[in-house]
């Protein structure tokens, strides 16, 4: 059961409900209300497109890309006859995020509302759901889900009695993180290896087997039900003006309350840590914090009172993201949690391009010697030119960057304690080693 | 992006500054290839013309003014007024960077590489003075075994691979093979195959493409290993041996050691792009076989002993001037070779022509496409292939009848499938499920011999649904209303019952074909290879003239031709009934100009065609001269062959290797393969390319243009030929269609297609456009006849045969290479699997295939590809040869044998019961 908020809610408002997973609950919420709308009234395509883009909603999978400016992109459908697909992203991979899971396994009407609203905007004629392969409940219940709505007429041929057909299909991704880019999400729903494809072509004029084809993540979509319904000024009334709604924000770490909790925009990262989430768990300082999930540059506590939005956080000199927090408390060692997440990354890099899968892997042994008390002077500033040749936007997709740009925080925020790491080969003062946990964890198994 | 080759004239140009240069490029071209057009060079690892851009390497990121970022220059197409910077510090800095990245990986030495000196991370390492130490040393991780191993022609290193990915496109889009793709990821990326099974057990066709297209030698020809490094050899550009497609490949030549190390060819070579087949790779180990002959052979006490070339010389000097003297010019004939150059074919014509007095000359074209020369030259006025290679990729509906181009004319086949990757539709009539078939949009698996009944049908609809080209048929054509009135004759559900298809196949191949824009026709010696061969053909070029699909861009009627220059033998009249150039003897004017340049009186009698040498052998004709042909393997019913040979008074063969004729012969000439000396071939798009010789011959070979010359002299009219140049030149003065060609021009223009008139002609693309060679295209009425030979309950099935990726003919040069050896090394006999159940057969049991004209052991492959009333064997194994049953019936035009269709019966093995031979791999090709 999600907390009562101070704010007004409206993701995660059926989340605590009994048997919130199923069509009846659903529909005696309003459930399908928006898409009957937009059916039986009808909205024209482009009316629903037009009150998406004015809302200002932007994508949730972390990039921040306006929605309806996306949907603009697909092809002008008197002028191209292909099929057209939507694609939904529900490989929600990155270390620290688990927001759309909660609305997969708690709310899977609203996602397939949202899917089906969707599609109906950008005339896909099919709607797959790619979910991350961990997540075989999330998987089993949106299933269910569709199996439902499908037999209440709802997805399928005709939908609501109207001339307005869509499929959705699910698709269950085998363990790659790759999988979650939106170009290499296609390739793997192919069948083929998750390897992101060169853009241009963009998935919108090169898609889905060649077709015009929009990715979106889950909670993008879940919006767009709630958007329609209540208007794009009433979502432009929460958060700011550059971003807009509330958000899943999914804190993890060292807090006493870890989870996922709907926010609006524009909240101060603080009343989150410590209203939210109980602060600092054992009654410990704040050192760093990811403010949307592993691929977002580190921030030193000092920044903790930015406020959660596109804008502040760039400007802070990091990312929103997924908007994923994870804090971490003063006993950690910041090259050592560095390394975590370069080795997380050296994983799964794809191996296309060679900045990425070589210089994945050279972050993940540098920072590992470093870790280990076998540093060398000069590997800060090594790393540093590292990391600048993966990133922004040097290689096919973004996992380069998304490797790159904590190592090169890490450089920036927290150069000196990165310089004497890698000097004198000793843990900061009053900093636990994590891998020497590790090690011993490995020693007992 | 695909090179673009369609008429530059239909393409809009965009213009951009590229280094403060401006350049004008057509529409959709990429930045990378736009630069090189301009000559600016942009560095990269990962970029082939023929693939998709890859993107990978980032070593072509380039500067584009308000582009966010870096843009790989491979990917991005050109816009109107782009500005692009390729080079200054930054970019430099960068790809320094990349390629320190790369060096970190590609944990081996330049030292000991075989591709030192022409290793793109080698140049660019020292052009961007790259530090290979930067991050570390990385000690080689690969050392084991891998999927390569057991194979004899591909070697991966992975140590050396940087992960580039063209391997894996190249096998993937262009050859289709998709046998080879990545495994793992990021930095334990390396190249493998679906499974990381051995790569003799998957789909790899040994193209060699992986090979040709590796910047690094990650993938390496295994048995050029440690041969010699690049610098050390000589690159020869030449052109292909083996089929009738005119690959140009680079030999790579250790001239130290007299030997061809590896073979390789460069993106935008004409025709073949830097595409080559596994017989252009892997095929040229013959030329150094310990097999070939090196000295003359002379028949002493029934036994063939070594002899000095004088001796010989004398010995046909004397002994075919006594046999002249006895029986007339006419009891001597000579066989011209495919095989051999332009050149050396006009002078076998010339010598039996001008030196002997006889038109008894033939080429072994009587046994593939005599039909096509002589049923075109019926139908248009000349009888070749009326469209380039090149234009396939601009058909959008191929219509192969007949042919299997992946297995036979590789490169063609190459072609075809970047034609379906642009979205060309596909109509394959074939008995056989070939490569082709599988991916037709539809397939025509109709019997064998019963192409007429099925040509007829389509062509009966194409009118009665008005979709012949009326105005086509009007202005260009004639005789319509005779064709048009025998079609009358024709239903698409009788066609359907004597065919064994659905009719409604047959309307819809049709409708495609006849709406296609443009739609061209493909076929080989499924349509030549039958009694009806010449009818076939007419009645093809029926097809096309009733569409209007003819003398257009990418339209037209496409004989693929089977030798390498099966289209010059003709070409240069070695053949009985026409002179270099198609003139005809028989025309005064063209007799005068021969007689004046060749000092010698024209023969007025007619001359034989090769069947019917061998049907006189013994009789009228008592003396035959064979250069390069293997009559006994390759002609139908062998053994009859056999017999009427031995029956001559002498027989003389100028050979390579010691072949199943040469074993026959009274004397043995030793001479030259394809890269031991200069001349010309003409490919089967009529494109005249030079052969440069690269190695010396073994022992006392020569050449075979030296020897034809010294063999004029023996018979007492010298012929003191230079060169070859020389020999083209005499050639092109005497026909009117060469006349525009000689081994200069074909050199500075890289192949000229002819007909080319006059020295300032550039070549004819394709042919008869706006007329037709002969003025109008003639339809012929054509009625359909079965096969001389049908199923009966003795022999109830149909034998068909054919030619096989891997081999080639009768096997001579094919089955000298290890690494084809590997992959097909026996005979086979294709059964489908019902069939082969009724027999109580076994896949890869061997079996006993028996018709009324013999039998032999083959090993049965049990799959799909053939119909169930079919068998169908290839034909290039000596030792147990399809032409033992094969039936000697022939085109009543041509003499061509009626090889595509014999009846037949199989039975398993008396007593050995089911041994089993052969590899997995075989079956699991033969089946596939």
């Amino acid at each position: 059961m999600a907390p009562k908020m101070p704010w007004p809610t409206y993701l995660l408002d059926r989340v605590g409900l009994p048997d919130s997973h199923k069509l009846e609950v659903y529909r005696q919420h309003g459930g399908y209300a928006a898409l009957e709308d937009v059916l039986r009234k009808p909205w024209k395509p482009e009316e629903v497109t037009a009150v998406v883009k004015d809302s200002g909603l932007r994508g949730r999978g972390g990039a921040g890309f306006s929605t309806g400016l996306k949907w603009t992109f697909m092809p002008d459908p008197a002028k191209d006859g292909r099929r057209r697909y939507l694609a939904i992203n529900a490989d929600e991979s990155e270390p620290g995020t688990c927001k759309d899971r909660v609305l997969m396994e708690k709310d899977p009407h609203g996602l397939l509302e949202g899917c089906l609203i969707s599609a109906y905007a950008i005339r896909a004629e099919a709607v797959y759901i790619y979910v991350r392969g961990e997540y075989r409940k999330s998987l089993a219940v949106l299933q269910a889900a569709i199996d439902e709505a499908r037999a209440a007429g709802l997805v399928g041929k005709g939908i609501l009695g109207t001339s307005f057909d869509c499929e959705i299909w699910m698709h269950m991704g085998a363990g790659a993180y790759i999988c979650g880019e939106e170009t290499g999400l296609m390739e793997s729903l192919e069948g083929k290896r998750g390897h992101p494809r060169p853009k241009p072509p963009f998935p919108a004029g090169y898609g889905l087997w060649g077709q015009p084809t929009t990715v979106n993540n889950v909670e993008s979509i879940f919006n767009v039900p709630f958007i329609v319904q209540r208007g794009a000024e009433w979502f432009r009334s929460i958060g700011t003006k550059g971003s807009t709604g509330n958000f899943l924000c999914g804190i993890s770490g060292h807090v006493e309350r870890p989870g996922v909790y709907e926010v609006p925009m524009g909240i101060s990262a603080r009343q989150i840590v410590e209203e939210l989430a109980g602060g600092v768990w054992k009654g410990r300082k704040l050192k760093a914090w990811f403010p949307g999930g592993s691929s977002t540059g580190m921030l030193p506590a000092a920044a903790i009172d930015t406020p959660m939005d596109h804008d502040s956080i760039k400007n802070a000199g990091s990312m929103l993201g997924t908007g994923a927090m994870i804090v971490i408390d003063e006993t950690v060692s910041l090259v050592e949690a560095e390394y975590v997440i370069a080795r997380f990354y050296e994983h799964e890099s794809c191996g296309q391009c060679s900045q990425c899968r070589e210089g994945t892997q050279w972050l993940d042994q540098i920072l590992h010697r470093i870790a280990r008390g076998h540093g060398r002077v000069d590997d800060p500033a090594l790393l540093e030119s590292l990391a600048r040749g993966m990133a922004p936007a040097k290689t096919i997709c973004a996992l380069s960057d998304a490797a790159a740009i904590p190592t090169l925080a890490l450089v920036k925020n927290f150069a000196a304690e990165v310089q004497e790491h890698a000097t004198t080969g000793r843990l900061p003062a009053g900093c636990v080693s994590i891998l020497a946990a590790q090690d011993l964890q490995e020693a007992h198994a | 992006m695909e090179a673009a080759t369609r008429n530059p004239a239909t393409l809009d140009s965009v213009i951009l500054t590229i280094d403060g240069r401006q350049v004008s490029v057509p529409a959709g071209t990429d930045i990378l290839t736009a630069a090189k057009s301009a000559g600016i060079d942009i560095p990269h690892l990962c970029y082939d013309p023929r693939v998709e851009a890859i993107g990978a390497c980032r070593m072509c990121s380039v500067k584009v003014e308000g582009a966010r970022g870096l843009v790989a220059a491979c990917g991005q197409s050109v816009a109107p007024g782009m500005q692009v910077i390729t080079e200054d510090e930054e970019l430099a800095r960068r790809r320094k960077h990349v390629l320190e990245l790369f060096l970190s990986e590609h944990c081996a030495t330049c030292s000991g590489c075989d591709k030192s000196g022409a290793c793109r991370l080698q140049d660019y390492a020292y052009r961007y003075q790259a530090d290979p130490h930067r991050f570390g040393v990385y000690r080689p991780r690969y050392d084991g075994d891998n999927y390569t191993t057991l194979n004899k022609g591909i070697l991966y290193d992975a140590d050396k691979c940087i992960r580039c990915g063209l391997c894996v496109k190249y096998c993937e889009t262009v050859q289709m093979a998709e046998a080879l793709t990545f495994t793992w990821r990021a930095d334990r990326m390396v190249v493998s195959t679906p499974g990381d099974d051995d790569l003799n057990d998957t789909s790899c066709e040994l193209c060699g493409g992986c090979i040709r297209v590796c910047p690094t030698s990650a993938m390496l020809d295994k048995r050029a290993f440690h041969a010699g490094r690049n610098s050390d050899l000589q690159r020869v550009r030449t052109t292909c041996s083996y089929c009738g497609v005119g690959c140009q490949m680079d030999l790579m030549v250790d001239r130290q050691r007299n030997r061809i190390v590896r073979v390789t060819a460069e993106p935008g070579s004409p025709i073949n792009d830097g595409n080559l087949c596994v017989k252009g790779h892997f095929g040229f180990e013959f030329v150094s076989s310990p097999e070939r002959l090196t000295q003359p052979l002379i028949r002493r006490n029934g036994a063939l002993e070594p002899a000095t070339w004088d001796e010989a010389l004398a010995l046909i000097g004397s002994r075919m001037q006594e046999i002249r003297k006895q029986h007339g010019p006419d009891g001597l004939a000579f066989i011209s070779s495919a095989r051999c150059t332009n050149e050396e074919n006009y002078l076998v014509q010339k010598i039996a022509r001008a030196v002997v007095g006889t038109h008894n000359v033939d080429n072994c074209a009587t046994s593939c496409h005599a039909p096509t020369v002589a049923g075109l030259a019926e139908s248009f006025g000349s009888g070749a292939m009326t469209n380039s290679t090149t234009e396939i990729r601009d058909c959008k509906v191929l219509f192969l009848i007949g042919a299997n181009p992946t297995e036979a004319h590789p490169i063609f086949g190459l072609e075809m499938k970047r034609a379906l990757r642009r979205g060309a539709k596909l109509i394959v009539c074939d008995p056989r499920e070939t490569w082709m078939a599988k991916h037709a949009d539809i397939h025509i698996q109709h019997r064998s011999g019963s192409d007429n009944m099925l040509l007829n049908a389509m062509m009966r609809h194409i009118i009665d649904e008005g979709l012949a080209d009326r105005n086509f048929i009007e202005s260009r054509c004639e005789d319509y209303e005779a064709f048009a009135e025998n079609l009358k004759g024709y239903t698409v559900e009788a066609a359907a019952e004597c065919c064994g298809v659905d009719a409604e196949l047959i309307r819809a191949a049709a409708r495609m074909y006849a709406e296609g824009e443009p739609s061209a026709i493909y076929y080989t010696l499924g349509i030549t290879e039958h009694a009806c061969g010449t009818d076939n053909v007419k009645n093809v070029a029926n097809l096309a003239m009733l569409c209007g699909q003819i003398g257009k861009w990418a339209s037209g009627v496409n004989p693929l031709r089977g030798q390498n220059n099966v289209q010059g033998a003709c070409d240069m009249g070695a053949m009985p009934a026409k002179l270099p150039g198609y003139q005809r003897w028989s025309d005064a004017e063209v007799r005068a100009r021969f007689e004046a340049v060749w000092d010698a009186p024209m023969p007025q009698t007619e001359g034989l065609k090769i069947p019917m040498m061998i049907a006189a052998a013994g009789a009228e004709l008592r003396a035959l001269y064979v250069m390069g042909q293997d009559i006994v393997a390759t002609e139908p019913n062998q053994a009859e062959v056999i017999e009427r040979l031995k029956s001559l008074d002498f027989l003389v063969c100028q050979e390579i290797f010691l072949t199943e004729t040469a074993k026959l012969a009274h004397v043995v000439l030793p001479s030259t393969t394809f890269a031991e000396k200069d001349g010309t071939f003409t490919c089967s798009e009529r494109r005249v390319q030079l052969v440069r010789k690269a190695v010396e011959p073994p022992g006392e070979a020569k050449a075979d243009w030296e020897i034809l010359c010294l063999v004029a002299e023996a018979l007492g009219k010298p012929m003191p030929y230079r060169d070859p140049a020389e020999i083209y030149d005499e050639l092109a003065s005497l026909s009117p269609m060469f006349a525009g060609i000689s081994h200069r021009r074909i050199a500075e223009h890289g192949g000229l297609q002819w007909p080319c008139p006059s020295d300032d002609h550039a070549g004819t693309r394709f042919l008869h456009e706006g007329r037709f060679t002969r003025g109008k295209g003639r339809f012929h009425a054509i009625r359909h006849q079965p096969p001389r030979e049908e199923p009966t309950p003795e022999f109830p099935l149909i034998l068909s045969t054919g030619r096989t990726l891997y081999n080639y003919n009768c096997g001579s040069m094919s089955r000298k290479s290890a690494v084809i050896s590997q992959k097909e090394s026996a005979n086979f006999v294709e059964i489908h699997r019902d069939t082969a159940a009724r027999y109580g057969i076994a896949d890869d049991e061997k079996i006993v295939v028996r018709t009324a004209r013999g039998r032999v052991t083959a090993r049965a492959a049990v799959g799909e590809r053939v119909r169930p009333d079919t068998i169908w064997m290839p034909f290039h194994f000596a030792e147990e040869s399809a032409n033992v049953l094969t039936n000697d019936v022939f085109d009543p035009v041509t003499a061509t044998a009626e090889y595509k269709c014999c009846a037949a019966e199989i039975e398993k093995l008396p007593a050995a019961g089911t041994e089993r031979l052969g590899s997995k791999s075989h079956a699991a090709h033969a089946t596939r």
